[in-house]
């Protein structure tokens, strides 16, 4: 409400505008985003959000953990990528500790973070089509995330809140028949985009709707800290996948969509093609996954396969001591970012030599990104508010954390 | 990739870009670097923040365009208590800095950069909320993921991790 006080009070001279309240239980902002707007008419003069309604103090948790136990929190910030967010951590503890990860444990890696991105994606071209009146997309997108949740439980036991990147490598190896499954669905998946670029793409409403609305150029964009798409749809051509790559992506072929427009549109056609891209760098992954072992050779960090704590003192000795006061991490600090399907994704860790991280910060891209709302949407239209909220991709559980 | 110690001698470290611009500008008290796990620190003097970070922006050889987070340290008892960190990315040479200033316990406060990269904005009212550090100049410092009336600043170690305050 202070903020609303705040607003009312900048300006008491002004009658002709008013304050209107969107949210925080409004469908449209994806959560609990709530913006506070300030109208003259059908058109924007301000707009300001209002997020915190989802902190629920994860860095202060991570401080009381072992680093192992940080892992299932990683899930939580970002419940539509979790997998990323897991991958994001791990590098950074891995990089404090100094660990090789065998070259299986990456491929399984990327192949999954694409999986993570086509998921998520898949959420946000659904809802996003949702709140502009394209109601079917949603069914038919939400039918290919399906698919791909039962991968991720197959491989981990959990649709959502996966957990199954560890620090060293794994949880577990991939189930038989895993692979099949997902080059099934990596198959199909291009004909499946087809189906929903031919609702969307070239729909004459759905360009009346998106093109041309909340524009946004590319110095503003990169000065006010986007990331990710919501940067190459604006024409800046950058990926860290491609340009500072991390758990072996510099072994796969891919391109990177920029689209130059910075317009709602534009973001769309950036983030349809990245499903393309995702689809191929799992196929490639299929094709040339490496046989190995899916942990380092850590016995201190990395628990011990379960056989092997059956017949070896060695292996349940460390089982006790990981599990019952951890591991020491020298001490240090690391920043690790990725990129996630919303930008880009970092955590910083800070080490002071015990089992327990001294610090976790995350790095939101959607924070960042959601400095750009003003930008977009002022002197613009009311309704053009949700398309500019929907077009950079918010996960509010991120944005809070 | 067994870890190799971390250099903290500036004359082996100057030919980093970032340290080199800002020891070669002079206007900048630079306080120290660190080379650690391939990340490069610099150590600024918390009245030289500002002047720093529109040096390594305007770079012509390695423009740090792209400010990706700032975040703080809270190292009670020790003192000085805080380090407040932002993390700079040079998007057209690949290349990251991470700069950070030092702050005693009974005065964090220190210049605001949202002039220099709007993208701040949010990040330093973060730290503002979860720390209690006050950046000077910033156009609209509050309490940002806390509600406005609350009492205290979680991230700082002496706030409690479990119950109420």
């Amino acid at each position: 409400m202070a903020h609303l006080n705040a607003t009312l009070t900048a300006d008491p001279g002004q009658d002709r505008t008013m304050i209107l309240n969107m949210g925080p239980q409004h469908p449209s902002t994806h959560g609990v985003l709530r913006v506070i707007l300030e109208i003259d008419g059908e058109s924007v003069v301000r707009i300001m959000p209002d997020i915190g309604y989802l902190h629920t103090g994860i860095e202060k948790t991570c401080e009381a953990k072992f680093y192992q136990q940080v892992v299932p929190l990683t899930d939580r910030i970002d419940y539509l990528c979790p997998l990323t967010n897991n991958l994001c951590y791990c590098l950074a503890v891995e990089k404090l500790l100094g660990l090789e990860i065998p070259p299986k444990a990456q491929w399984m890696r990327v192949m999954l973070n694409e999986l993570t991105r086509i998921n998520s994606h898949l959420v946000w071209l659904g809802t996003h089509a949702l709140d502009l009146g394209a109601m079917s997309v949603f069914l038919y997108c939400f039918r290919e995330r399906e698919d791909i949740l039962r991968l991720f439980e197959m491989v981990s036991g959990q649709r959502m809140m996966t957990s199954y990147f560890r620090i060293g490598g794994l949880a577990l190896p991939p189930p038989i028949g895993f692979f099949e499954r997902v080059r099934k669905f990596a198959n199909s998946f291009p004909s499946k985009v087809d189906e929903y670029e031919n609702l969307l793409t070239g729909n004459p409403i759905w360009g009346l709707r998106t093109k041309g609305v909340a524009r946004i150029t590319a110095e503003d964009a990169m000065a006010l800290g986007a990331s990710g798409p919501t940067l190459r749809g604006s024409g800046v051509d950058f990926d860290l996948r491609r340009d500072m790559p991390y758990t072996g992506y510099e072994n796969f072929k891919f391109k990177v969509p920029v689209a130059t427009e910075g317009d709602v549109f534009a973001r769309y056609l950036c983030r349809v093609r990245e499903l393309r891209e995702s689809n191929a760098i799992v196929q490639q992954a299929l094709d040339g996954m490496p046989e190995g072992p899916i942990k380092a050779d850590a016995p201190k960090v990395v628990l011990p396969d379960r056989e092997k704590m059956k017949t070896q003192m060695e292996a349940l000795i460390y089982h006790f001591k990981i599990i019952t006061e951890g591991f020491a991490v020298p001490e240090g600090e690391v920043y690790q970012a990725v990129e996630s399907p919303r930008g880009e994704m970092g955590y910083y860790v800070v080490s002071d030599g015990t089992a327990k991280p001294y610090r976790v910060h995350m790095r939101s891209a959607c924070l960042a990104n959601m400095q750009t709302l003003p930008q977009m949407c002022e002197g613009r239209l009311i309704a053009d508010v949700v398309a500019a909220i929907g077009s950079i991709d918010i996960v509010l559980g991120e944005i809070d954390r | 990739m067994p870890l190799s110690p971390a250099i903290t001698d500036l004359e082996q470290l100057k030919d980093h870009p970032a340290l080199s611009r800002l020891l070669s500008s002079g206007a900048i008290r630079v306080a120290g670097a660190k080379y650690d796990r391939d990340e490069m620190s610099v150590y600024l003097d918390r009245s030289s923040i500002r002047e720093a970070c529109v040096l390594l922006r305007d770079d012509p050889n390695c423009p740090f365009n792209f400010l990706a987070d700032v975040t703080a340290v809270d190292w009670y008892p020790q003192e000085p208590r805080f380090e407040v960190i932002y993390h700079l990315l040079s998007m057209s040479r690949k290349e990251r800095v991470r700069l950070k200033v030092k702050l005693a316990g009974d005065d964090p406060a220190l210049e605001s950069v949202v002039s220099v990269w709007p993208a701040a904005n949010f990040f330093e009212r973060e730290v503002y909320d979860l720390f209690g550090i006050r950046f000077n100049g910033h156009p609209y410092l509050r309490r940002i993921l806390m509600p406005e009336n609350w009492d205290g600043n979680p991230l700082r170690k002496d706030y409690p991790v479990e119950g109420y305050r």
